[in-house]
């Protein structure tokens, strides 16, 4: 045995693999649009409590991060994408993961509330608790829409951002989640459908599992066609503005005709090409919602917005 | 001399390497925590204007606290 594995085995982690349990990639995502939420709020927040507050949603992103990845051990030993993580890899001990989400799922909502304010931090407690509870224990193992039910922890970030600033929730906040609460299945499946075999194995009910995989490129496109009336009411809003308009009217094109080449092709061409086009869509999808609350942030600071929202 | 010193401090465990790593990422974790703690205490005690911090006045001390002797 050599000493490397022997002290794999011991549990000895170093820093960056408690780093790993946060799923610092969804964290991105996590700070990026509940900072776009905080910006574009109509109350000004001092850049100290602003900066700590989005530092604290992150935190309890990954705290929530690091508790799914404590109860998904099993499973994310099977799959081929999951099997580096730090517990099923056994440099992290799962308990030492548990108490490391606990820990910081309590901090991170203890300080978000004394930062900005405790509206804030109660959704933030009720996003960790959707993502652990209601996705990871309940959802994900039983049903084929645990992706669209799940999706909603991911789309509350924004809305968090929002109310460290306003205190409260609105149709502006309600919107930029529909967007991510929406984008969320064809991301999610045009992923399934390039990982093959992994969910399968591992007994996760993904749809491609439960109604195969034509079934899931329709999805597929069904939804990026439903998350047009809502990318486009978010762009009308009164957050919205020029530069929000026209880049999600080019991403809403993109998407739809990606998901329209996804549903077009059968399984015998996506093996030939090595699921070249769902890859695609995958990484584009990533882009969209990057672009999207980008657009958002710019027309605040362009000062392009609308003077009101167009439906009123 | 430098040979000498090199064989009197091995190169550590990796064991150790890890354990280092860990509590040096900790204790700077726990450095910024306290920095951030203390920015905000800043801020909020003084409304976001730091001069009163420097000035000793603090935001919503207007008056003499009541029942304090004059």
């Amino acid at each position: 045995m050599s000493e490397t594995q022997a002290i794999q085995q011991t549990g000895e982690a170093g820093f960056g693999d408690f780093l790993a349990l946060l799923k610092p990639r969804v964290m991105s995502l996590v700070v990026f649009t509940a900072l776009v939420g905080l910006i574009v709020a109509p109350v000004p927040v001092h850049p100290v409590v602003g900066f700590a507050s989005i530092l604290f949603i992150a935190l309890g992103g990954g705290a929530s991060g690091a508790l799914n990845m404590w109860w998904d051990a099993d499973i994310d030993a099977i799959m081929r994408r999951t099997q580096g993580r730090p517990i099923p890899s056994g440099k992290v001990a799962p308990g030492e993961a548990l108490g490391f989400g606990l820990a910081l799922s309590g901090l991170s909502v203890a300080m978000l509330g004394l930062a900005a304010n405790w509206f804030a931090a109660a959704f933030l407690a009720f996003t960790i608790f959707f993502y652990v509870v209601v996705y990871s224990v309940w959802l994900k193992r039983l049903t084929p829409q645990n992706i669209v039910i799940g999706g909603a922890a991911g789309a509350f970030p924004p809305m968090i951002g929002w109310a460290v600033a306003t205190g409260g929730v609105s149709i502006e906040s309600l919107l930029m989640f529909a967007v991510i609460f929406m984008w969320t299945p064809p991301h999610f499946w045009a992923l399934a459908l390039f990982m093959k075999d992994d969910y399968g194995r591992a007994g996760v009910p993904m749809l491609t599992v439960t109604h195969g995989r034509k079934a899931t490129r329709a999805h597929v496109l069904a939804y990026t066609i439903l998350l047009i009336p809502f990318s486009l009411a978010l762009a009308l809003s009164g957050i919205g503005g020029w530069v929000t308009l026209g880049v999600t009217l080019i991403l809403n094109a993109i998407f739809v005709f990606g998901g329209w080449k996804i549903w077009h092709r059968d399984e015998a061409t996506a093996e030939a090409d090595s699921y070249r086009v769902e890859k695609q869509v995958f990484r584009f999808s990533l882009s969209y919602v990057f672009l999207t609350f980008g657009a958002l942030a710019l027309d605040m600071l362009l000062g392009t917005r609308w003077p009101m929202a167009w439906w009123g | 001399m430098v040979g000498l010193i090199v064989a009197h401090f091995p190169k550590p465990h990796e064991l150790h390497q890890r354990r280092f790593g860990r509590n040096l990422g900790l204790g700077l974790s726990l450095a910024a925590f306290v920095a951030l703690v203390f920015a905000l205490t800043v801020v909020k005690v003084t409304g976001g204007d730091p001069m009163a911090a420097m000035s000793g006045q603090t935001q919503g001390v207007t008056g003499p606290i009541k029942g304090a002797q004059p």
